[in-house]
């Protein structure tokens, strides 16, 4: 047990300083404590509340402040997890693809692609996605009296009329859980914000995966299964991406905290009512209480999807025991 | 009809400037049951022969010209489907490091599982069944369990023998090893090729082992070909090219063991390296190291420096090589085809 022991004080460790954070920037800005006390009771005053899950009232909503976070968290968890699954969906076969044909035609129109994805900023890509899918672009450069014409024209022009502007009517679930997943409706909502933000990890994944089959094709296990007579697509799928996997999981993992701040940009672009733009909300109205609860809502969150990361690890590679030790 | 016959195979490797000629004009056969040896140093292209026999070569080589004719049937060429049936069926194959060959996220029985159903109709149980066996036969303690375990758990000794029962899973007919035993302990070692000597001949399976170790090609062939620079120097029964070596390589080669060297004397090892594949002599490949590159008077040996030799019979074996031709007067080619 000493692996999920040491991974757990960690995690403490990591809230710890995170706590610390969030206590100077709410003790530098807006005191709760009269300053008579020494900044050690102070600290301890604000850890005790936060464990206890007590982070005051917002100042601007008039309401206990992780009320607050927890009700625009789903909108924000819904958005990260279609565009994580978008993300998986498409850069799982065209990272295989592009390593078992690096020379084709497609796999270099993707490697073009991702470098061109990676460095577009992701308000960029969201905007040019609004014009083209939500207001429609109508291209005439080719002569619209001709049938090879028009049918250009209408081949390059878009309609618009996709949904990027806030969530819609999402239905309610329970509590302040409201949901855009259970109608088609509300999926339409989701698509283009969801697209934007895979458009800033889709690339990077790509080329992880990618660069990770590349490696361990070369590998001997790989080449003794060919030896063995099995089918390419057991080793594809089987022998080289899983062991091609764990490695994307790690970085995976720790590209957690950039996606967080792509997520504001994204829910800022798409006026979508999610926890990044609650944040920027709470900048510029001062609500420092609400500003230190989504720090520590969103540090518990980081820590403990590395932790699952960590756990994934566990089931996936034999080699790691619970004991710690790796043979 | 050899079950294995190999004729003017040339592999090459296509590179930025010019391309990598690995193997020229390779030439061989193999009987049914038969353990053939293939000796050479690092980079003589020993490995490079494994892989080209069943097309496994890594991108970018390829086999550029010649033929692999098993059991009559021509495998240069044959499509990708009917050559991956014969793979680990009709010909296995065990390779030299046993830590890197099983996959490591796969347990032992999904690997030898695996290897069963992409050649025959089995249910999972007659699998498991099979590989238990299998597993038995290469003495391996305890089966039921070694098949729930990872390669981790076991010792690189128990690895290589996991590998052997997977090569042997589907009664093959052909087993080519390449190094099977370099990367073991000595004990490990002795162990191994007493295993696979008795199961090559319990099954009648012949073995192509490659080695740069002429002591283990000694105890498990029973004939020899030399390589050196992509080409065969050299060929004949082991124990007859160990005791007799013709060629100046081979008899280096066996002069460089350090059983036949006087103790504390420095090892014999043959001067100068391998010739950069790039960039390899005009003449007999092995002539700048070769210790009768010049006449008895220090004049250089023409030959040597003008065409490489074509491999010959002389004694029980042939050889390639211009003076050994000298020595047993064997006339050139030109003289014998006019």
């Amino acid at each position: 047990m000493g692996f999920l022991l040491r991974r757990l004080a960690q995690t403490l460790l990591v809230m710890g300083a995170i706590s610390v954070i969030g206590f100077a920037l709410l003790d530098g800005l807006e005191p709760a404590v009269p300053a008579e006390h020494s900044i050690w009771q102070r600290y301890l005053q604000f850890a005790a509340a936060a464990l206890r899950l007590d982070f005051g009232d917002s100042a601007f909503f008039h309401e206990p402040a992780l009320d607050i976070v927890v009700r625009y968290l789903p909108a924000t968890l819904e958005l990260f997890m279609t565009s994580a699954l978008l993300t998986l969906l498409l850069a799982i076969p065209l990272g295989v693809y592009t390593a078992i044909r690096p020379r084709g035609l497609l796999a270099r129109c993707c490697l073009a692609g991702s470098a061109i994805g990676i460095s577009m900023p992701v308000f960029l890509t969201a905007i040019l996605l609004i014009q083209l899918f939500a207001i429609g672009v109508n291209v005439t450069p080719f002569p619209p009296g001709t049938d090879w014409g028009a049918w250009l024209n209408a081949l390059l022009s878009t309609d618009g009329g996709m949904p990027a502007y806030g969530r819609g009517n999402p239905v309610h679930v329970w509590g302040s859980w409201y949901t855009n997943f259970s109608t088609w409706q509300g999926l339409g909502y989701l698509l283009l914000p969801a697209s934007a933000l895979a458009s800033v990890m889709l690339p990077l994944f790509v080329r992880l995966i990618r660069a990770e089959m590349l490696e361990v094709l070369e590998s001997d296990y790989v080449k003794f299964a060919r030896a063995k007579g099995l089918s390419s697509a057991r080793i594809y799928f089987v022998h080289a991406l899983k062991n091609a996997l764990l490695p994307v999981m790690t970085i995976g993992g720790m590209q957690f905290g950039t996606l967080a701040a792509y997520t504001l940009l994204t829910e800022t672009v798409f006026q979508w009512p999610g926890l990044g733009l609650m944040f920027l909300d709470s900048i510029e109205r001062s609500d420092i209480r609400l500003l230190v609860t989504y720090l520590m809502v969103m540090g518990g969150i980081l820590v403990v999807t590395n932790v699952v990361i960590d756990l994934l690890y566990l089931w996936l590679d034999p080699r790691i025991q619970l004991n710690g030790r790796t043979p | 009809m050899a079950l294995l016959e190999v004729n003017g195979l040339d592999v090459q490797f296509p590179m930025r400037q010019q391309p990598l000629q690995a193997l020229r004009g390779v030439a061989f056969h193999l009987e049914r049951g038969e353990r053939l040896g293939i000796v050479g140093e690092s980079g003589a292209g020993k490995s490079v022969l494994a892989f080209s026999l069943l097309n496994l070569l890594s991108r970018p080589g390829f086999i550029n010209a010649g033929s692999i004719r098993f059991e009559g049937q021509e495998l240069v060429g044959l499509s990708e489907r009917r050559l991956r049936r014969l793979r680990g069926r009709r010909l296995a194959m065990i390779f030299q490091d046993p830590m890197m060959t099983l996959n490591p996220l796969l347990t032992i029985g999904q690997q030898m599982v695996e290897t069963l159903h992409a050649h025959r109709r089995l249910t999972r149980r007659e699998a498991r069944a099979l590989a238990i066996g299998r597993l038995g036969h290469v003495q391996i303690a305890e089966p039921e369990l070694r098949l729930r375990q990872y390669p981790h758990e076991l010792s690189g000794g128990m690895r290589q023998r996991v590998v052997i029962a997977i090569a042997l899973l589907l009664d093959p007919d052909i087993i080519i090893a390449d190094e099977p035993t370099t990367a073991l302990d000595v004990t490990t070692q002795a162990n191994l090729i007493a295993l696979l000597r008795q199961l090559c001949d319990k099954h009648n399976v012949g073995l192509i082992l490659i080695s740069h170790d002429l002591g283990v090609i000694n105890q498990l062939t029973q004939r020899t070909l030399v390589m050196y620079a992509g080409s065969i120097v050299e060929q004949g029964p082991t124990r007859v090219l160990i005791n007799d070596a013709q060629h100046p390589y081979t008899q280096g080669l066996v002069n460089a063991l350090p059983q036949l060297t006087p103790p504390r004397q420095r090892l014999r090892q043959i001067p100068g390296p391998l010739p950069d594949p790039l960039d390899s002599p005009v003449g007999c490949a092995f002539h700048p190291r070769c210790p009768y590159r010049f006449h008895d008077d220090g004049t250089p040996r023409e030959d040597c420096l003008a065409r490489a030799p074509r491999l010959e019979s002389a004694g029980e074996g042939r050889v390639a090589c211009h003076w050994v031709r000298e020595l047993h007067e064997i006339p050139t080619f030109e003289e014998t085809s006019t």
